[in-house]
């Protein structure tokens, strides 16, 4: 009994984390430039990780493994917003601007 | 340089816990995945992280010609005089039940791939990092 809760759990929470992964996948693919796009793929990403190895970590209870999952976890969680932050601003400082509504409208 | 300040924290937090992962992964080679190679290539790219981050110069300090050239031999040293010491020992090259010295087969043969892994990680940390630094420059000295 006690395994079919936390098998539950952890099914919630995978669908969770893949769900955020979709969400993410999707706002890559339709949002109109760079910086959006990394808005989307920073925050959806890292997130979606996060319930994604919860669910693994649900999953398999108090051991070992899950202490490395922890670790990922914390690892990620540090280094995604980062390398987001890297990115956008090397594209900020080679002079990318941002997309507007009126610049469309210019027929750009 | 100076503004950087978020990447240069960061990075500075995070390559010591590389550097760890790497020994860790070049530790358990034979254990779990992971390897001489695959250790080696993660502490390289701590120094890659470093020599990126903070500028060529600075990571050159830390990381200078000469210890980066004398580490690029070192590991291929290690592996071949184990396997040499095997025939010593009366096997074959790299055959590590044969080490000499130790006595026990099994212990010779896990030190042996020990060593070995050791000696592949320096080799191809020292060589990732002086490939990186050689690519990188400007200057054509």
């Amino acid at each position: 009994m006690e395994v079919e809760i936390r098998l539950i759990i952890a099914g919630i929470f995978l669908f969770l984390g893949c769900f955020l992964l979709l969400v993410a996948a999707i706002g890559v693919v339709r949002f109109p430039d760079f910086y959006t796009r990394m808005h989307a793929a920073g925050k959806g990403d890292t997130l979606g990780q996060l319930l994604v190895l919860l669910a693994l970590m649900i999953h398999e209870g108090l051991s070992l493994v899950s202490i490395k999952l922890l670790l990922i976890v914390a690892f990620i969680f540090v280094c995604n917003p980062t390398a987001t932050h890297a990115l956008a601003k090397a594209a900020y400082l080679s002079g990318l601007r941002p997309w507007t509504k009126e610049e469309k409208k210019d027929g750009n | 340089m100076a503004e950087h300040v978020i990447i240069k924290t960061v990075s500075r937090l995070m390559i010591p816990f590389i550097q760890l992962f790497s020994l860790y992964v070049i530790a358990h080679g034979e254990l779990g995945p992971g390897g001489g190679f695959q250790g080696g290539v993660i502490l390289g790219a701590s120094f890659i992280l470093y020599a990126m981050v903070f500028g060529l110069e600075e990571g050159r300090k830390r990381i200078s010609r000469k210890a980066s050239d004398f580490f690029n031999p070192t590991g291929l040293f290690i592996y071949a005089v184990i396997g040499i010491f095997c025939i010593l020992g009366g096997g074959r090259y790299l055959e590590y039940d044969r080490l000499p010295l130790i006595g026990n087969e099994i212990l010779a043969s896990q030190l042996g791939i020990y060593g070995i892994e050791i000696g592949v990680g320096i080799t191809v940390s020292a060589v990732m990092t002086t490939l990186f630094f050689e690519m990188a420059r400007r200057d054509d000295d």
